[in-house]
């Protein structure tokens, strides 16, 4: 993985020495509390209902076994002992004290970490595929871009005031991990007629008040002009978003305003300058240089371990249903990628102890060439396991807690922190994935239901991604009590498609009952083979919608 | 206002003249309706003449007409307002302008460094700003990944060095 030069490290450096500043000057009421905000959601951290909250950049979900052990000692020292894994692959600390948090990022400098640009109107963390470097399909490591892309954005003067936030995601596999349609832009790698690295951008897409499916602007972007590419992007958004309304002013809505055609039309002139400039062009050297630090892993020639792996399936039937389930193929045979479920029955979704961290840490080092992913799914993954360790990582995450097997399926919930955390939320969203994943419980009968994307959020800015779920669920406030609305067909995959609201909305105590109805409808249409969102596509919504309200 | 310009404290010889205010003589800076209106007259006076761009007014508008300019002000009506970093940035390599690019409005100590990478090199500061502070906030980063404005050699500049001295 990427490892900082003393150029990174000066950056990140000189960003906590200044922050330190500037907590220094609010703590000594030199700086207001609305002087001082723009500066710290600058570096990620928020002024919750309860504390302050500071998130930590996880750039494209890539860390050491060094930097996960950073981040348990953190929770540990400053914070409660746990930390939250989120949906754009980042982790957040829900108690620290804004006087320690110059020392946490001092902390995090020390493994190459920092919280710059995890807030405020600016470009996020770059998001990637947490199968990176492991999965069959890819036609490069994407990290090599993200990491070029998390360069350029890291501190851009021209776009650290834009109108609103920026999210960029940046995959390399047909297979969609990375929901890259409702990002502000997302970008799939491919290899054109010449072989040779072609970037397609989708601009435009997101979720919150008004999701929007990206659309394809720039197509077959070469290489070394992506960054001229993203920056004349930028600039026709900086210049033409909308300012006066910050719930219309995310770069989807000028891509609806003024449509694809002119916004294709407006980049292609700026790109054409910068162009021509030259200054943006990406030299060979540098790709080739970022490119070693994602060089395969030195993988040892391998075969598949099939009859030892049935011979341990057989000894366990609780290894053989996460073998089935929480393991997939990887590029190299006789390895093995491991996504280690956060979502136990009845957890809370993303969250991880310390202890929990620190055992993922020492079993990544010793077991997965010291790497670890946070998928924007809320689990952690050990993408280059030997299937012959298979079952010791089995039997060490158990004892921890960590072996639920549930990847992809309806426990494997994606839920924003919601008003038990956010001053944004108008509802809980844990006491709903809690209350959902121990009706599901029984692990034969979701093996059952199969494949069932549940997300939700604790209200319309949708970070936990509802609008996307096959089962989506939005929390809403009505005259004080909260109600959860379900929207139905939604998917983030490379098919991605846009819930569809049901009907009225549900109280917290009906959900679980309202779930399991349609459960039960999908499982009483299915045709053979179907997932849910497959006969969701088929039938639609009405089916669903009657046997909902029927009793109603 | 106090004016900062290269690092110091300098004395602001422009008068700003409303739109319907008679020309008076020396240094003037007008709106960009009027000098779309008036572009003759203002263009034939003997003396250095500056524009004030809202931070809606792209200085496209301008073309080839920022060579009639000593000073252009990029207005700041609102700190979280962006859209001037763009314009300094279209001002500087777009259309060349080698004037003053002065921010005015609502500009934060913390973002003196950002615009003045991107091309803006006079700035009206607050009543009681030292000039130690905006020194020191000019000087908090000094290693900067992506082109922009400036002359500053960027990462990639100091990246190909570096291959170059180990290459000797």
């Amino acid at each position: 993985m990427y490892r900082y030069d003393e150029f990174d490290q000066k950056i990140v450096d000189e960003r906590v020495t200044q922050f330190r500043g500037q907590v220094a000057r609010r703590l000594s009421g030199e700086l207001t509390e609305d002087e001082f905000k723009p500066l710290r959601l600058m570096n990620g951290l928020y002024l919750q209902l309860h504390a302050y909250m500071l998130r930590v950049a996880i750039p494209y979900g890539t860390l050491s076994s060094r930097q996960l052990r950073m981040l348990a000692h953190i929770a540990r020292k400053y914070d409660k002992d746990y930390a939250h894994f989120t949906t754009r692959q980042n982790l957040q600390y829900n108690w620290p004290k804004l006087a320690d948090v110059p020392d946490i990022l001092a902390d995090l400098a020390t493994v190459e970490m920092h919280a710059i640009q995890t807030s405020g109107n600016c470009i996020r963390n770059v998001t990637s595929d947490h199968f990176a470097g492991a999965a069959a399909d890819e036609v490069d490591d994407p990290r090599i871009w993200s990491e070029i892309i998390r360069q350029w954005s890291t501190f851009h003067p021209e776009f650290s005031y834009l109108p609103r936030k920026f999210k960029i995601a940046v995959p390399a596999a047909p297979k969609d991990r990375a929901a890259i349609k409702v990002h502000d832009i997302g970008i799939i790698i491919r290899r054109d007629a010449s072989n040779a690295l072609a970037f397609d951008v989708y601009v435009g897409g997101g979720q919150g008040r008004t999701p929007y499916v990206g659309h394809l602007i720039g197509e077959g972007i070469a290489a070394g002009d992506l960054l001229a590419y993203l920056e004349a992007t930028m600039r026709v958004y900086n210049q033409h978003g909308r300012r006066d309304n910050i719930y219309k002013a995310r770069i989807k809505i000028l891509v609806h305003q003024i449509g694809a055609e002119e916004m294709r039309r407006q980049v292609a002139a700026e790109f054409a300058e910068i162009k021509t400039q030259g200054a943006l062009a990406l030299p060979q050297a540098e790709i080739n240089r970022i490119k070693t630090y994602f060089a395969d892993p030195p993988f040892d020639v391998l075969h598949d371990e099939t009859a030892l792996l049935a011979a341990q399936k057989k000894q366990s039937k609780a290894f053989a249903a996460w073998h089935d389930i929480n393991v997939a193929q990887h590029k190299a045979s006789g390895y093995a990628i491991v996504t280690i479920s956060l979502k136990p029955i009845g957890g809370i979704p993303g969250d991880a102890s310390a202890d929990q961290m620190d055992l993922v840490a020492n079993l990544a080092e010793r077991l997965s060439f010291d790497e670890i992913r946070v998928s924007h799914e809320q689990n952690l993954v050990l993408a280059h396991v030997r299937q012959r360790d298979l079952f010791d990582l089995w039997q060490q995450l158990d004892k921890a807690g960590l072996a639920t097997a549930n990847y992809g399926l309806i426990t494997d919930i994606i839920a924003c922190p919601g008003l038990d955390y956010c001053d944004l939320a108008n509802a809980r969203s844990i006491n709903i994935a809690q209350a959902v994943s121990k009706r599901f419980a029984d692990l034969d009968r979701q093996r059952d239901i199969g494949e069932l994307k549940m997300k939700i959020s604790g209200c319309i800015n949708a970070c936990g991604h509802h609008h996307v779920g096959n089962i989506g669920i939005l929390g809403v406030d009505k005259k004080g009590v909260e109600y959860y609305q379900i929207t139905l067909g939604g998917s983030g995959d490379e098919t991605t498609s846009i819930g569809e609201i049901l009907g009225p909305a549900f109280g917290e105590a009906e959900v679980p009952d309202a779930i399991e109805k349609l459960v039960d409808t999908y499982l009483g249409l299915r045709q053979s083979g179907e997932r849910f969102l497959d006969t969701y596509r088929r039938v639609g919504i009405q089916p669903f919608r009657e046997k909902l309200y029927a009793a109603h | 206002m106090p004016l900062i310009k290269h690092n110091a404290f300098v004395e602001n010889t422009f008068a700003h003249v409303a739109d319907d205010e008679a020309l008076p003589d020396g240094p003037i800076v007008v709106s960009l309706k009027r000098w779309q209106a008036e572009r003759e007259t203002l263009a034939a006076r003997n003396a250095p003449l500056g524009v004030r761009l809202s931070s809606d007014q792209s200085p496209e508008a301008l073309g080839a007409d920022v060579s009639h300019f000593a000073l252009i002000e990029l207005e700041f009506p609102k700190f979280r307002d962006g859209r001037g970093y763009s314009w300094a940035r279209i001002l500087r390599q777009r259309l060349g302008f080698t004037g003053e690019v002065r921010a005015v409005g609502d500009v934060l100590r913390d973002q003196w460094l950002f615009m003045s990478r991107c091309g803006v090199d006079a700035f009206e500061v607050r009543p009681g700003t030292r000039l130690e502070d905006f020194r020191a906030a000019l000087a908090e980063q000094t290693v900067f990944y992506q082109p922009a404005s400036d002359r500053i050699r960027n990462v990639l500049d100091l990246r190909q060095s570096r291959t170059r001295a180990a290459a000797e």
